[in-house]
This record gives structure tokens, C-alpha cells and sequence, in this order.
């Protein structure tokens, strides 16, 4: 096995002098055995695969829509048993962190309090909502479902890149990628022992009904609740709720009877307990937020409020998917657990500061800026790949409004091989563990999503600026 | 279940009947036009844009029946609202809404074909590609069809997609006859003369019963052994006293389990107690149009009738 380009950084497979990493030994055995053309042939059967189930998101162009496909990449990203140790309870503190500090914002917000959190961040924050000031959701719990992303930078240097506690997208990518895999590699399979992660579904369902609220009588009604077919990511949340067993609601199915959220179903109105939204905050409920969405359900929050449903992730998470508070997760980490956080952050300049603002100008170049509510790589400025133009551009912005920026070094990510028609390339990825949490404990699914930049040298993993998925696998001790 | 999931899956199967008969339709029209002369051939295009029921659509459109203006309408052209490609997109719309409650082995039926047929309805059709489309959807209607038996959990579900799969095809199968029926008139005085075989055969053919014709009555095609055939021979899968009696078992499995009957099964009760009797003779003697309008019109009400029994819009 050879590599067909020049690594600059850590590759997760090679090492500095083209040996294969530990982890990988097992797969490239297996590979080096394989035909060319066979794999070649393998490549092309999985996109067609791919769009047989309708693993698609939708892109809604001027004129109609289009389904396109995440690029998906036939060469796993393999973890070992211990590093994935380590990881996962770094990723358990933080989540354990980030519920109780969502608690404590909501409550007594002790955190503020005790000057370790400047008040104004939770001012200036659109995902703040003071309707859930005083509440507490059942079993306590805010953030259901977490989606921590992770960036590797060398061989114990792992950072958390960005929390999001509000609705973490991509596991039937997880899950679809592993099934694809062990359609076109039984054997692989059969020889690498490899942690399974198609159990996620039902850890999901037992997780919600674990949250299941005061009024609920008997066995939890779990529906999830999707804006509808015409949503980007309406395949995975058909996806879920087919592989749960639970009932996928549009707003227009569920109405409040009788204090109770309630489903239209061919008997009748019947109660639902649990609802995995996938629907913002704002669209919720019409009564009390947005008075024009018709994706919500009238009088949702009022039952929300009195016990009568369980929301997850419950409204107002989003809060701390918020940049600005991203800066301040080490303390947060270390005020809620009282332990110094397991898994550092990525260093951040909070541009809201003169001192670090006067940084960040002089060095452009070399940073990465992002918006403090943005998401899904849009808006924000990569130093290193931007043209001149550009730099001015986006200076004139972050001087205008500098409230809005922080600003990262650029990390010198790790890569992972693709697979090219030439060969193995190397690429940069990022992790996304998926998170479970209920009364019951947390529940980390071992490996997650890895997306992948597939074009040469480019940082940016998003799927919407043409990223690809890869197979994560875990290996067995 | 959801009452607009069971709105999805009935609809979806309503769809896929529609696209099956259509293309059905369009291959009867396409054999006659090639075995007979321009204007026969002319006529015979009008009657399918009348079956479909399309007529004014077309009209505002195009000038004459020639054959690749019809089928290039009927298939994919905007002009046309209710085209195959959009009636495709919708049923996987539907399949999409019910996608938690049909197998993967459906979903999957349903996915590949409409990317087939979406890829070879995006131009215009020429002659030598319509047997490949008709061939396409025929072939989604067995797979889905097929996929539907063999991997479905039989409850309500099951029977919402039956309802609507019998719905669909009863109404097309009198909207056939019906289109045709004036060719039956002049030989009702001498029942057993001879028709124009050629009309005939198309109108089996449209519906796939001209073999299953044949083999029942030895070749022999006159005005009683078709209507015999077409509305009370409960052995063919397209007759309406087929349709009648599956869609008299979907209806009373789904009251089964649902613990009441509604207004559907009072409807169906009305049909069983017209028509159980029926003979060929009372048929003609009241006027097999008559017929075919009452009976479009029961059958809608019954399917509008399910739609409130199981509550699938409110």
C-alpha cells in the first residue's frame, strides 16, 4: 500500500515515514489483497446504493428541487480501543457539563453569579428563551441528544471543535454508512472487530421514553416531529422514527385536547408523551413564538409547561450552541464538575474584546473567524485560502460588528485516506460522536460520523460546501 | 396509525394504479395506431386524452391527435398538471409521507423506479422509447405490487394501500367501458353478432384481459361477453365485480380493527345489495352508460367516505 500525496500533517493512517499506524494494520492487510478494478467497481456500486434507499437531502434551487447525495467514501476511519476510552469520558464531562449549566442558566444562574460567565452573552444570544425561565423539563434534562465535534491535530491531541446541543444532525449517516459497508465488505467485517453502532436506534427510543413526562399513563408514546417531506433532512428523520418504532408527526397532525398533546390518528386523538422534535424553536408553537408557523402545534408550550409533554431537545438549548459561550466551555466544564475539562477547546479569541479584536485584525491571514450563531460552515472566513479580497471584505464586516466574531487559529487538521482512482489520498475529517442522555445515565454510541473535505487540501467538512461521510469505525480491545 | 399517513399510503397506491393503467392505456392506443389507418388512428389517440378525461387540457394545447403529441402529453409535459411524471413524483411523495409504514423492500421498489422513469421522461419521448417507458411502469406495479405481499405487516396499513389500489383501478376499468360503450349499441338487437375485434381487442388489451378473455370465451368477442367479463366476471383481477369484492374485505378488516364500521361499510353494504344479482340483460335493458356513470360516482363516494371514517385530512 502507497500513498499518493505528500502528508503535511497527522495522518491517521501513516505515520512520518509511511508506515501503517496500528489501528489501520488489520484494514490495509485486508486491502492491499483486494483487486484494483474490483474496488474500483465497489466504488461506483455505493452511490448507486446510496440513492436506491434515498439517502438524499434536498437542495432547493431557483426552479425545483434536486436530491443530492453526501459523497460517501469506502475507506473507514478506524479509532482504537483506548483512544476511544479517553475520548468518551471527556465527551461524558462535557455533556454532564453542558446540561447542568443549560439548568443553571434557566434557574439560578449561578454561573453569572459568580462572575464566571459575563451576563451579556446571554443577552445577545438569539437561542435565549426566557419562557423557559423557572422550568425544569422532566428528569431534568435539556440537551437529549448531543453531537460533540471533534478535530484531531496529532496522536493524544484531540479538540472539541463545537458543541451542538440543539439538534445534532447526521446519525442515519452513522448508521447507513455502516450498512452500506458491510453490504460491499462482509469479510472485512468477519476479520476486523469492529464496535457495532446499529443498535443506536433503539438506545434512542429507550432514551426518550426514559424522559417520559408526569402525565404519562403506561408505556411512553415517543413520535418525532419533522417540518415535513420537503425538509433537507426529512430522510433521516423518516429514518429515525421507522427505526424506532415511533410515529413521524407533522404539526398539522398534533393538536392539545384535554391538556395533553395529542396525535389525528384513524381512531381518533391519542396522547404523545415524547417528542423528539426536529423543528427550531421558533416554528414550536405559533401561540407563543412564531404566530405564523404552521409547523408547530398551538398550545404546545402551555402543556410543556404543566408536565403534560417532553420535548427533546428541550427549547432554548440552543443557547449554548452559541460560539461566544463555546470560548468559555473550559470554565463551565470546570464549574459544573469541578474537574479540569478532559478535552480542551480550540484556542478562541472572543472578538467582543478590544485586546483579542486587535489580534485577530493584525492577523487575518492566519485565522479562522466565524459568526457566534452561525452554522453548517457559512459565514466565516478561512485566513489561510481566502484572496485578498476576501480579507477586506470580511474585515470590514468584523470591524462593523465585532460582537459577532470569534476567531480560532487554523488547525493543522488530521487526515484520513480516501479512496481515489489513483490511489489512497489523504484528507482532513472531523469526528461527530452522538450522545444519548435520559435519567438513565449517558450513552455515547462508540465512534460517530467522520465527514471528510474531499477536495485536495481543503479544511471545510460541511456537507453543504461538499463534504463527504466515512465508515467510523472503533475497534474492539 | 396517523390519519394522514393512512391518506399517504392510500394515495400512493392510487398513483401507482393510475401511472399502471395510463400506460396500459397509451400501449392499446399505440398498437391500433400502428395496425390501422390515419384517421382510425386519430380517433383512437382522442379516446385515450377522453379516457383520461384530459380533453380540454390537450385541446388548449395542441392542434391534432397525432400520436407523439398525446403521449409526449400524457407522459410529461407541463401543459399537462396530471402527467405520468408528476403522478410518479407524487406517489413517491406519498411514500415518503408513509415511509414508516411500508417495508424498505417497497420504499426501495417505489425509489428505483421513479429514477428511471424521471431520467427517461426529462425529454421528449419518441416512438422507440414508449414501449420502454410502458415497460417501466408496468414493471413498477408488479415490483411494488409484489414487495407489498410479500414483506407488509397486514394491519390497517396493508388495507389503507389495498383501498386505494381497487379504488383507483375500478374507476378505471368503467371509465374504459365507458368510452367505448357506444360501439356496443348496434349490436344489442342481435346479441352474439359480430363487432369491430380490432376496438375490442384495444379496450382488453387496455386493461390486460385480452387473453384472459380469450381463454374464456374460445375467441368468440361479442357486447355480452365483454361486459360479462369486464363488470361481473369476479375471477379477472380488473372487473368491477373484482374490485367489488377485495374492496368489500379491505373494508371490513379495516372496521375489524378498528372496532366500528363507519359510512364506508354502509356504502359498500348498498353496492353488494345493487349488484349482487346483476345480470348482463339488466345491465343493457337500464343502459350500460347509466351503469358505468352510477357506478364512477358510488365508487368515489366510497372512497370519499373512507377518508372521513379514518380521518385522513381532519
Amino acid at each position: 500500500m502507497s500513498v499518493a500525496e505528500q502528508i503535511p500533517n497527522f495522518d491517521e493512517m501513516f505515520d512520518a515515514d509511511s508506515a501503517i499506524r496500528e489501528p489501520y494494520r488489520g484494514y490495509s492487510g485486508w486491502y492491499d489483497e483486494q483487486e484494483p478494478a474490483w474496488l474500483e467497481r465497489k466504488n461506483s456500486e455505493a452511490d448507486e446504493s446510496f440513492r436506491r434507499i434515498g439517502i438524499t437531502f434536498n437542495v432547493y434551487g431557483e426552479d425545483e428541487a434536486e436530491e443530492r447525495l453526501i459523497p460517501f467514501d469506502m475507506v473507514p476511519r478506524i479509532i482504537s480501543a483506548g483512544e476511544w476510552r479517553r475520548l468518551k469520558r471527556g465527551i461524558e464531562q462535557r455533556v454532564r457539563a453542558l446540561n447542568a449549566f443549560l439548568y443553571d442558566l434557566y434557574h439560578r444562574q449561578e454561573i453569572i453569579r459568580a462572575g464566571r460567565l459575563p451576563e451579556r452573552l446571554l443577552r445577545g444570544n438569539d437561542a435565549w428563551l426566557p419562557h423557559m425561565v423557572g422550568m425544569t423539563p422532566p428528569g431534568g434534562i435539556y440537551t437529549h441528544i448531543v453531537g460533540i465535534d471533534l478535530v484531531r491535530t496529532g496522536p493524544d491531541e484531540w479538540f472539541v471543535l463545537e458543541d451542538n446541543a440543539r439538534t445534532p444532525s447526521g446519525v442515519s449517516y452513522m448508521l447507513e454508512n455502516r450498512e452500506t459497508m458491510m453490504g460491499m465488505f462482509p469479510d472485512l467485517f468477519s476479520r476486523a472487530g469492529v464496535e457495532s453502532v446499529s443498535n443506536y436506534p433503539r438506545r434512542l427510543a429507550r432514551s426518550l421514553a426514559a424522559c417520559a413526562p408526569p402525565k404519562c399513563e403506561g408505556k411512553p408514546n415517543v413520535a418525532v416531529l419533522t417540518p415535513g417531506i420537503y425538509n433537507s433532512a426529512y430522510f433521516e428523520h423518516a429514518f429515525l422514527a421507522d427505526q424506532m418504532g415511533a410515529e413521524l408527526v407533522e404539526g398539522s397532525d398534533l393538536r392539545v385536547v384535554g391538556g395533553r398533546v395529542q396525535m389525528r390518528t384513524t381512531r381518533g386523538y391519542e396522547p404523545v408523551d415524547v417528542i423528539y422534535r426536529r423543528v427550531d424553536d421558533d416554528y414550536l408553537d405559533p401561540l407563543t413564538f412564531e404566530p405564523g408557523s404552521v409547523l408547530g402545534v398551538p398550545g404546545i408550550m402551555d402543556v410543556y409547561r404543566s408536565g403534560g409533554v417532553t420535548i427533546a431537545n428541550a427549547p432554548g438549548t440552543g443557547v449554548s450552541d452559541d460560539k461566544a459561550i463555546y470560548s468559555f466551555m473550559p470554565e463551565i466544564v470546570e464549574f459544573y464538575t469541578g474537574e479540569k475539562p478532559l478535552l480542551p477547546n480550540v484556542e478562541t479569541w472572543r472578538c467582543a474584546d478590544s485586546d483579542s479584536l486587535a489580534y485577530v485584525l493584525d492577523n487575518l491571514e492566519e485565522l479562522v473567524v466565524k459568526e457566534v450563531h452561525g452554522s453548517g460552515g457559512y459565514g466565516m472566513l478561512i485566513g489561510p485560502t481566502a484572496t485578498k479580497k476576501e480579507i477586506r471584505a470580511f474585515r470590514a464586516k468584523l470591524e462593523a460588528n465585532p460582537d459577532n466574531y470569534i476567531a480560532q487559529p487554523t488547525l493543522s487538521l488530521s487526515t484520513c485516506p480516501i479512496y481515489t482512482k489513483k490511489g489512497l489520498a489523504p484528507r482532513h475529517v472531523d469526528l461527530r460522536p452522538y450522545v444519548l442522555v435520559s435519567p438513565d445515565g449517558i450513552d455515547i454510541t462508540p465512534g460517530g460520523l467522520t465527514r471528510v473535505a474531499m477536495k485536495k487540501g481543503s479544511l471545510v467538512v460541511n456537507s453543504s460546501q461538499g463534504g463527504g461521510t466515512k465508515d467510523t469505525w472503533v475497534l474492539k480491545d | 396509525m396517523l390519519g394522514r399517513t393512512a391518506n399517504g399510503l392510500f394515495w400512493m397506491f392510487r398513483y401507482l394504479e393510475r401511472a399502471e393503467n395510463t400506460a396500459r392505456l397509451l400501449d392499446a392506443g399505440l398498437r391500433m395506431a400502428l395496425t390501422r389507418d390515419l384517421e382510425t388512428a386519430e380517433a383512437e389517440w382522442r379516446s385515450v386524452i377522453a379516457t383520461l378525461g384530459q380533453k380540454p387540457q390537450f385541446e388548449a394545447v395542441h392542434d391534432t391527435y397525432d400520436g407523439a403529441s398525446v403521449w409526449n402529453f400524457v407522459l410529461r409535459e407541463k401543459s399537462n398538471p396530471a402527467n405520468v411524471r408528476e403522478m410518479f413524483a407524487a406517489m413517491r411523495n406519498n411514500a415518503r409521507t408513509a415511509r414508516t409504514n411500508i417495508s424498505s423492500e417497497v420504499w426501495e421498489a417505489v425509489n428505483e423506479n421513479w429514477m428511471k422513469l424521471d431520467k427517461l421522461l426529462a425529454r421528449p419521448v419518441s416512438q422507440g422509447q414508449v414501449g420502454e417507458v410502458v415497460s417501466c411502469l408496468r414493471r413498477t406495479g408488479t415490483q411494488v405490487h409484489g414487495a407489498l405481499d410479500g414483506s407488509v405487516l397486514r394491519n390497517e396499513g396493508y388495507h389503507f394501500a389495498r383501498a386505494g389500489t381497487f379504488i383507483e383501478r375500478a374507476e378505471s376499468t368503467a371509465r374504459i367501458l365507458d368510452m367505448k360503450y357506444y360501439l356496443l349499441l348496434p349490436s344489442l338487437s342481435h346479441v352474439g353478432s359480430s363487432l369491430d375485434t380490432g376496438q375490442w381487442d384495444q379496450v382488453l388489451r387496455s386493461v390486460a384481459g385480452s387473453s384472459a378473455y380469450t381463454w374464456l370465451n374460445a375467441g368468440q368477442i361479442d357486447a355480452r361477453g365483454i361486459v360479462e367479463f369486464l363488470v361481473l366476471d369476479d375471477r379477472f383481477p380488473r372487473s368491477l365485480a373484482f374490485c367489488r369484492s377485495a374492496q368489500r374485505l379491505n373494508l371490513a378488516a379495516l372496521a375489524r380493527m378498528h372496532g366500528k364500521e363507519g359510512r364506508s361499510n354502509e356504502l359498500m353494504r348498498e353496492a353488494d345489495m345493487d349488484m349482487s344479482d346483476l345480470t348482463v340483460e339488466q345491465i343493457f335493458e337500464n343502459g350500460l352508460h347509466q351503469f358505468l356513470i352510477d357506478y364512477i360516482a358510488r365508487n368515489a363516494a366510497i372512497a370519499d367516505a373512507i377518508g372521513e371514517d379514518y380521518r385522513f385530512l381532519s
